[in-house]
């Protein structure tokens, strides 16, 4: 425990680098998937094959994912960040389509009826019933995130995983059980909040 | 393109190393892909007849699921050295819950009405779980050992930081003396593995669906 006490400015440091990255991540990548959803719920076509696609980036292991890129982007959170965007693409997307085609035809006749536009449809109906489905989405890509940027810290990208390397490399057994706990309290958190962000929004969708 | 040409000149020249890396590399994902079953389907059985069993390890797998796979290969180190045996343990540790929480769903969802009828055709609770709820179960239990394998082989790159062998060390070293070649000698096979895996593993949960479906 004295490594605790002796070097929190580090600890801290590294767990804010943490958050960062999967802040930075996690809304570039809703961002990005959000939008693609919307328009593949559309194109029912397109939906397979994009989806499979998707689903072949997110088969690839991390480390190889983190390999190929390197050559593109070097070395650093640019190419962490990256893989990590591109490898949770498939869970969000596959979400905001699964939640825009639940939403029930008879609610986007009568909004219809009510004369909304598209547009009005997408933003006061369907996105609206379709949240709680998306915000799974958010919820499942963000653990994932959390504990995939911990191979963050292995390209200089920083980061909670610099303590799993070092206690590895040194053979310093405190440092990775701190990083380990570190990271899976993140996770915990951030899965409860977001928790509640998802019942919060599936009242609201049930009500409305 | 020049990188790729390196990179296929290398497993040309040193085509021993790298296949014995990927029969390392296949035999750690398979190997702990089967201990995997082997705990977590008479586990996940047990869990759907026991609520104590099933509380005890859906709490133990809630904690499991928020460490990340870098974690538990680290963390196995300081205890059981490096090499192997340490990484198919830590495998093993990664492969178990999937097929676990898969079997435990699969067999709890089984109708009770279907096995309620096969008591009343006279069948022993032996016969019940091999001709009933077994074929019944097995299409979620297989999506299980579906994930578990995509975990095994993810994560026995990571293996590479342990000395657990594999393709993971190409890519280690690979960035070690910056060989871009290199990083990608270890990656797209990797890859490509993943994906056969996941490709291969499809066809009897597939099979096993159409069967419980027609």
């Amino acid at each position: 425990m004295t490594y605790l006490t002796e070097n929190w400015d580090v600890v801290l440091r590294l767990t804010w680098e943490h958050l960062y990255l999967t802040g930075l991540v996690l809304i570039t990548a809703v961002a990005l998937a959000v939008p693609l959803g919307v328009v593949l719920a559309h194109f029912r076509r397109a939906t397979t094959p994009a989806l499979g696609l998707l689903g072949v980036v997110y088969t690839i292991p991390s480390m190889a994912l983190f390999a190929l890129l390197i050559p593109v982007t070097g070395l650093g959170t640019k190419t962490a960040a990256t893989a990590l965007v591109a490898y949770s693409q498939y869970i969000l997307v596959r979400n905001t389509v699964a939640g825009l085609r639940g939403v029930d035809p008879a609610v986007e006749e009568a909004a219809r009826g009510m004369g909304m536009t598209g547009w009005q449809m997408l933003r006061e109906v369907r996105l609206p019933l379709a949240l709680p489905v998306i915000l799974a989405g958010v919820r499942v890509a963000a653990v994932t995130v959390i504990g995939m940027a911990s191979l963050a810290a292995w390209i200089n990208a920083g980061g909670l995983g610099v303590l799993l390397f070092q206690g590895l490399y040194q053979y310093h057994p405190v440092k990775m059980w701190t990083g380990t706990v570190l990271i899976g309290a993140i996770a915990l958190a951030v899965n409860r909040v977001l928790l509640i962000l998802e019942t919060k929004a599936r009242h609201w969708a049930g009500a409305g | 393109m020049g990188v790729f040409v390196d990179a296929v000149r290398y497993i040309a020249a040193n085509s021993d190393r790298f296949l014995e890396a990927l029969g390392i590399h296949v035999g750690l994902a398979l190997a702990a892909l089967g201990l995997g079953v082997l705990i977590g389907v008479p586990l996940g059985i047990w869990a759907a007849r026991s609520r104590i069993v099933s509380s005890v390890s859906l709490n133990v797998l809630g904690v499991l699921r928020v460490v990340p796979s870098l974690a538990v290969l680290v963390l196995v180190f300081p205890y059981l050295g490096l090499g192997f045996r340490t990484a198919l343990v830590a495998l093993t540790v990664l492969a178990a819950p999937p097929v676990l929480i898969n079997t435990y769903v699969a067999y709890r969802d089984v109708d009770p009405a279907v096995v309620e009828a096969a008591v009343g055709m006279g069948m022993t609770r032996g016969q019940i779980l091999r001709w009933i709820e077994t074929p019944l179960a097995l299409p979620v239990v297989l999506t299980g050992v579906r994930t578990a394998a995509g975990e095994v082989v993810a994560s026995a790159t990571l293996a590479a930081f342990i000395g657990g062998g594999g393709m993971g060390e190409f890519i280690v070293n690979g960035l070690a003396v910056n060989n871009v070649a290199l990083l990608l000698v270890g990656a797209v096979p990797v890859a490509l593995l993943a994906l056969l895996f996941e490709g291969v593993l499809a066809v009897p949960e597939h099979l096993a669906r159409r069967r419980v479906t027609s």
